[in-house]
C-alpha cells in the first residue's frame, strides 16, 4: 500500500514538472510573419455559404477584394466549438499579420474582446455583438425594425390569417426579430394571429440545421399558417424547401435577399421577401476605414434609418403593398413607431 | 507486480501504431483526391502543433477529454456503454454553476463545494441508468442516450433569465462564480496550464489503483468479462452494476470543472457540448488505459488544435475530422487484428509446448 502511494505521488510530481517546462520553444506569434496581409474574417457556424448571414459578410469582403484591391482570408467555425477554439482562431488571423480581424456572430463577442487586448495595433470588429476595447468596432443591426417591415408584408399577404416566425435559437438576438414582426403583423392587422416557435433553446445548432428547420416549418403549415419568417441563418434554407413544396404559402428569408441566392434559385417563387440585414456594408465600412487609416472603433449601430437593415424587392411579389411598407418605414424612421426589441 | 511481458508490450503497442500508421494513408489519400499535397499538410501540423503556445492549447484541451474518457472508461471495464458522459457532465457542470453562482465562501471551501456537487449530481445522473438496469433491465445504452436529451431538456428550462440565468447580450448564464472559486493556474509562457490538470492526474491514478489493486475492482472486472463466473464466484452483479454507473458518473461530474473553474466562471449557452462523446472515442483510443487514454487525449487536443491552422493554410477543415474518425475506426480493427494475431500465436506456442513434452513422454517410454 505504501509503495502504492509512493508511486503515485512520483508520477504526479513528474506530471507537475514536465508541464511547467512543457512550454518551452517558440510561439507560434514569434515565428509568424509580419506585415499586413488584408483582410481577416472568421465565420460563424454555417460557414460562407449559408445563404444568409456568412454569406452577406462575406460579400462585403468581396467588393473590398474589388474595389481597394485587398487580399483575404477567411476561415469557418464548426458545430460545438469552446471559447478557446475561438480565440485561436481569431489570434491566427491577428498574428499572421491580418487587419481587420472581423468575428462574424455574437459568438465572438468574448473573444474579440479578448485577443484584440494582444494585439492592440490591428483593428477587430464583431458583428451582433458589443465588445468593450480600444480598438474593436462592435457593429450592431436594427433588426427588430427590418422584422417589422416584414411583419407588414406577411400580414398583407396572408389569407389564412396565420403567420409564422421560425428561430433557429432563443437568444437576445433572434428574440429581435421575433418582437419586430409580432409587432408589425398586429399592429398591421389585429386579426390575424402570429405565432413563434424556435428550433433550439439554447443550442446555436439551430444556426445549422436545416432538418429540423423544415420540420418546424411543415408542421407550421400543416396548421394553417401560410407566411413564415425564419431567422435561422443557414437552418432557414429547410424551411423555405418545406414552404416552396405547398402552393400558396411563402417565406421570408432573412439577412441576404433570399431571392437572389443561387443555391435557393429552385424555391425562389415561394420567397416572399427577404429581411436584409447589410451586414456586407458594416464589413465593407470597417475594411475601408482601416484602409484610410481612420479605423472605426466603439459601437456602430445599423439602423432602419441608415438602411443598415431593408425589406428586399426581388422578385416584385410586394410591389403591390409597397405603399404600406414605404408608410410604415417611414413611421419608424421618423421615431413615430418604436419597435420593442423584446418579444 | 506482474513479471514484466516483452510480448504484452508488443502487441499493445503494435495495435496504436498500426491505427495510426493506417490513419494518415487514408488521410493521404483523402487530401490527395481533393488535389492537395499531404506531406505538406502534416509538416504543417507537426510545425504548429509543436509550438509552445499550442502545447499550452493541447494540454488545457486535453484535460477534459481525459477525465471524460476515465468516465466512459470505467463502464466499459465492466461491458456497460455509458453514452451518457455528454449529459452526466452538462448537467452536473451546470448545478455545480449554479450553487457556486450563489455563493460566496472563502475559495477553499467553495471550491471543493463545487467539484462535490458536480460529481454529486453526474453521479446521480448516471446513477438513474444503473437502477434503471438494475431493476428494470433496461439497457444503458438506451436509458443514458435518452437521459442525455432529459439533461439536455431540464438545462434548457433552468437556464432561463427568469429562473437560474441571467442575461448578458445574446449570451444567458448562470451567475459568475465569485474571483475566489478561481482555480489555480500553473504559469507557464505565453499562456498559462489550467490547474485542473492536477485533478486529472490524480483521478487517473485512482482509477487504475482502484481497477488494478483493490477487490473492487477485480469484482468489476471479472462481472465485465463473465457475468455467470463473476456470479458464481459470490459478486453482486446488480450491485456492482450501480456501483460502476455511480463511479462513472462521478469522474463525468468533473469533465465540465475545468472550463467551470479555469475558464468560464458560468453556465451559459456557449458552454463546451459534445465532449462526453469524444470521451468514448478516446477511451477506445486509449484502450482504457489511464496512460493510454491520456496519450489519445493529447493527439485529439493536437488534431484540434492543427485542424484550425490547416484551414488557414487553405485545406479543408474537415480533412481532421476524418482523421480523426478514421484513427477511432482503424484503432478498433487493428486491436481486433492484433488480439486474433496474438491468440494465435499464443495457441501455436502452447501446441509447440505440448507437442514437446508429449515427444519428451514418449522418447521416455520407449527408452524404458
Amino acid at each position: 500500500m505504501r509503495r502504492v502511494i509512493k508511486i503515485a505521488a512520483a508520477t504526479a510530481a513528474t506530471a507537475a514538472l514536465a508541464f511547467t517546462a512543457t512550454a518551452c520553444g517558440e510561439s507560434s506569434t514569434e515565428s509568424a510573419g509580419k506585415g499586413n496581409k488584408g483582410i481577416g474574417l472568421a465565420f460563424d457556424v454555417g460557414g460562407r455559404d449559408d445563404h444568409s448571414f456568412n454569406e452577406s459578410a462575406a460579400r462585403g469582403v468581396d467588393k473590398a477584394k474589388e474595389e481597394l484591391g485587398i487580399d483575404a482570408k477567411m476561415l469557418t467555425a464548426k458545430n460545438n466549438e469552446t471559447e478557446a477554439d475561438r480565440e485561436q482562431r481569431l489570434t491566427s488571423l491577428a498574428e499572421a499579420g491580418y487587419n481587420p480581424v472581423i468575428g462574424v456572430g455574437f459568438n465572438y463577442g468574448k473573444s474579440i474582446g479578448k485577443v484584440a487586448k494582444d494585439f492592440p495595433k490591428t483593428t477587430f470588429a464583431v458583428v451582433d455583438s458589443v465588445s468593450e476595447g480600444k480598438n474593436i468596432d462592435s457593429i450592431v443591426f436594427s433588426e427588430h425594425e427590418g422584422s417589422y417591415l416584414a411583419g407588414v408584408a406577411a400580414a398583407k399577404k396572408s389569407k389564412t390569417g396565420k403567420v409564422g416566425f421560425i428561430g433557429g435559437v432563443n437568444n437576445a438576438l433572434i428574440q429581435k426579430f421575433q418582437a419586430g414582426f409580432e409587432q408589425g403583423v398586429r399592429d398591421t392587422d389585429k386579426k390575424v394571429e402570429v405565432k413563434s416557435e424556435y428550433l433550439y433553446a439554447n443550442n446555436d445548432k439551430g444556426f445549422n440545421d436545416p432538418a429540423a428547420a423544415k420540420q418546424k416549418a411543415k408542421g407550421m403549415l400543416d396548421r394553417g399558417f401560410d407566411v413564415i419568417y425564419s431567422a435561422a441563418g443557414q437552418s432557414g434554407a429547410g424551411a423555405i424547401e418545406a414552404i416552396s413544396a405547398k402552393k400558396g404559402t411563402w417565406a421570408i428569408g432573412v439577412d441576404s435577399d433570399q431571392y437572389q441566392q443561387p443555391g435557393l434559385a429552385k424555391y425562389k417563387d415561394s420567397i416572399l421577401t427577404s429581411v436584409v440585414k447589410n451586414v456586407d456594408v458594416a464589413v465593407f465600412d470597417v475594411i475601408k476605414s482601416v484602409k484610410d487609416g481612420k479605423p472605426l472603433t466603439g459601437v456602430n449601430a445599423y439602423t432602419l434609418k441608415k438602411d443598415g437593415v431593408s425589406l428586399a424587392t426581388s422578385g416584385g411579389f410586394i410591389d403591390d403593398i409597397k405603399a404600406d411598407i414605404e408608410a410604415a418605414k417611414k413611421k419608424i424612421a421618423d421615431g413615430e413607431i418604436k419597435v420593442s426589441q423584446t418579444p | 507486480m506482474k513479471r514484466f511481458d516483452k510480448d504484452r508490450l508488443v502487441l499493445g503497442i503494435a495495435a496504436p501504431l498500426l491505427a495510426i500508421v493506417a490513419a494518415l494513408i487514408v488521410t493521404s489519400l483523402v487530401i490527395l483526391s481533393a488535389g492537395d499535397d499531404p506531406m505538406r499538410a502534416f509538416a504543417v501540423m507537426a510545425d504548429y502543433g509543436s509550438k509552445s503556445d499550442s502545447q499550452v492549447w493541447i494540454i488545457n484541451k486535453a484535460v477534459p477529454y481525459y477525465l471524460s474518457a476515465i468516465a466512459v472508461a470505467i463502464g466499459f471495464r465492466m461491458n456497460l456503454f455509458n453514452i451518457g458522459v455528454d449529459g452526466q457532465y452538462r448537467i452536473a457542470a451546470f448545478f455545480a454553476a449554479v450553487v457556486g453562482g450563489s455563493l460566496a465562501l472563502p475559495g477553499i471551501i467553495q471550491i471543493p463545494l463545487i467539484i462535490v456537487v458536480a460529481m454529486f449530481v453526474g453521479a446521480v445522473w448516471a446513477g438513474i441508468a444503473g437502477l434503471l438496469k438494475t431493476t428494470r433491465g433496461v439497457s444503458e445504452v438506451i436509458s443514458t442516450i435518452m437521459l442525455n436529451a432529459i439533461a439536455a431538456s431540464v438545462i434548457g428550462y433552468f437556464l432561463q433569465p427568469s429562473r437560474l440565468a441571467v442575461k448578458e447580450e445574446n449570451l444567458i448564464h448562470t451567475p459568475y462564480l465569485p474571483d475566489t472559486s478561481h482555480f489555480f493556474e500553473i504559469p507557464t509562457t505565453p499562456k498559462p496550464v489550467e490547474g485542473f490538470i492536477v485533478v486529472a492526474v490524480i483521478v487517473g491514478v485512482l482509477y487504475w489503483f482502484l481497477l488494478g489493486r483493490t477487490r473492487f475492482g477485480f469484482d468489476l472486472r471479472a462481472v465485465g468479462q463473465s457475468e455467470s463466473a463473476a456470479l458464481a464466484s459470490g459478486v453482486s452483479v446488480k450491485r456492482m452494476v450501480v456501483t460502476s454507473m455511480v463511479l462513472s458518473g462521478t469522474a463525468a461530474g468533473l469533465v465540465g470543472m475545468p472550463t467551470l473553474l479555469g475558464s468560464s466562471y458560468n453556465y451559459g449557452t456557449d458552454f463546451p457540448a459534445g465532449i462526453g462523446f469524444t470521451g468514448i472515442a478516446i477511451a477506445l483510443l486509449g484502450r482504457n488505459h489511464p496512460v493510454g487514454m491520456a496519450l489519445g487525449a493529447l493527439l485529439w487536443g493536437f488534431l484540434e488544435r492543427t485542424g484550425g491552422q490547416l484551414e488557414f493554410e487553405g485545406y479543408a477543415q474537415e480533412v481532421v475530422g476524418v482523421m480523426q474518425g478514421v484513427i477511432v475506426l482503424c484503432v478498433v480493427i487493428a486491436y481486433e487484428i492484433v488480439r486474433r494475431y496474438g491468440l494465435k500465436s499464443q495457441q501455436r506456442k502452447v501446441g509447440a509446448q505440448l507437442a514437446a513434452q508429449a515427444r519428451k513422454t514418449e522418447k521416455a517410454e520407449v527408452s524404458a
